[in-house]
């Protein structure tokens, strides 16, 4: 019998490594697998590169396990915002790498990454700084830019629902990364509010198909929480 | 640009992004950059069915989330708290990137550092050393819709036009946008005309636009004043 539920998130992440690439869901903090990271903070590995649409707000979530020191480069579109203190701190004292990737062409590389495309060519970027050195070719009178798949050893993700089986909800905008980081990485795993009987999705609804979630963690009712009491 | 009428009579930012929305026809979807225009969703007309599209993920964005309305889970690409209206969609990050890629969306409003007269787009980067680069969607956004609106102030604080020969700023995307509202006129760029100016604000004349930028702008204003 499949069973992805683990025990909790410090077993789901017991196995991830030193040298790892890890893709982290979410915009801003919407989405965004707080108790995924708070494990991955205090389970230890180092030498990380972490792919995620921002670079961490506040002072916890993924800025905090960037405070860790232990994340080497990041991979993000949207570093720069006003609650990015910890990740500018690193960024200005040369203790971090940083690949910027327009926003469009790090969701479809991941998408590439999980769906087994070798590269693609996209207009996007096309005679930018951030096109510099990357193969180009004029497609239908139009310049394009060569992307490379953009795959993960791990994927943390947050989504609303999950069955036994890995199916996954999600709730509103948080869906963002979600759905392309849970194909693209080797192990992907999902906080998830419950964990529901294999059924109770209604299978039309299933937005990411549980071939692709290999571990969920529950971590209780949202709307049990103080952000969330507008809408309860 | 005060929220205060303009210089010479020009337009004020809330009356900027009427003039905007004015052009935005009904049935059309329509993503509303971050920063300035992101006004233009006040004076949406109302006889119009307009779907606004936000970047992170949603067709059908609702107004900015007033007290007892706030849901972390619904945000705009500026990460405001946002509502949805009925019939609103929600999606991933591919998807939503493939409306814009795929030509599916009908308008896109972006602020600017920079616009050039053939339409060349610079809003992403002051190109300064100290600077910590953040592209985000806007490189997507700038050639991902049918039409390319910007609108921003026609001058810098200092005076120096930002409708220029070349972009003196990081591109975004060349020959993308193909009008450019400001708070004195409003121009229509093509890659290979010269710009037009269609519409001007107070009491501004074309010669002083001319002088203004350095450009050999055409006048499509008739009419239109």
């Amino acid at each position: 019998m499949i069973t992805k539920l683990a025990a909790s998130a410090a077993t789901a992440l017991a196995d991830v490594r030193d040298g790892s690439t890890i893709m982290i869901g979410g915009f801003g903090r919407a989405g965004q697998p707080t108790t995924l990271i708070d494990a991955l903070v205090e389970q230890g590995a180092g030498d990380l590169t972490v792919i995620s649409n921002n670079a961490g707000n506040g002072e916890t979530g993924l800025a905090a396990l960037l405070a860790t020191g232990r994340v080497r480069k990041i991979v993000c579109s949207f570093p720069r915002q006003v609650d990015s203190q910890v990740f500018d701190g690193l960024y200005r004292s040369g203790r971090i790498e940083l690949e910027l990737v327009p926003q469009g062409n790090l969701a479809e590389r991941i998408r590439a990454a999980g769906a087994g495309i070798g590269a693609f060519f996209t207009p996007t970027g096309f005679g930018t700084e951030l096109a510099e050195g990357k193969e180009t070719r004029v497609i239908g009178g139009r310049g394009h830019v060569l992307e490379y798949p953009l795959p993960a050893d791990v994927a943390l993700i947050s989504a609303f629902r999950a069955d036994r089986l890995g199916n996954l909800v999600y709730r509103k905008t948080s869906r963002s990364f979600g759905p392309i980081m849970a194909s693209a990485a080797a192990i992907t795993v999902a906080e998830v509010d419950r964990v529901l009987a294999a059924g109770e999705i209604d299978p039309e609804h299933v937005v990411t198909p549980g071939i692709f979630v290999d571990r969920l963690v529950e971590v209780g009712d949202r709307f049990a929480k103080p952000e969330w009491a507008d809408v309860g | 640009m005060s929220a205060e009428r303009g210089i010479g009579g020009g337009l004020s930012r809330s009356e900027l992004a009427a003039r905007v929305a004015m052009d935005i026809q009904d049935g059309e979807y329509v993503n509303l950059g971050i920063g300035l225009p992101t006004l233009v969703a006040n004076y949406l007309p109302v006889d119009r069915e307009i779907i606004l599209h936000t970047e992170n993920g949603m067709l059908g964005m609702g107004p900015e989330a007033r007290d007892g309305q706030r849901d972390p889970d619904l945000i705009n690409a500026g990460k405001i708290p946002v509502t949805e209206r009925l019939g609103a969609a929600y999606f991933h990050q591919a998807d939503s990137f493939g409306m814009m890629r795929g030509g599916h969306l009908d308008v896109c409003v972006l602020g600017a550092f920079q616009v050039s007269e053939h339409g060349d787009l610079a809003n992403w980067h002051t190109g300064r050393a100290d600077a910590i680069p953040a592209v985000g969607g806007a490189m997507d956004l700038a050639l991902g819709a049918r039409r390319v609106a910007v609108m921003m102030e026609l001058t810098t604080r200092d005076g120096a036009p930002k409708l220029v020969a070349e972009c003196g700023y990081p591109l975004t995307a060349l020959a993308c946008v193909s009008r450019l509202y400001t708070d004195i006129a409003v121009f229509d760029l093509h890659p290979e005309r010269a710009a037009a100016v269609v519409e001007i604000f107070g009491d501004h004349s074309i010669d002083e636009l001319r002088e203004l930028t350095g450009l050999g702008l055409m006048d499509e204003t008739e009419g239109r004043r």
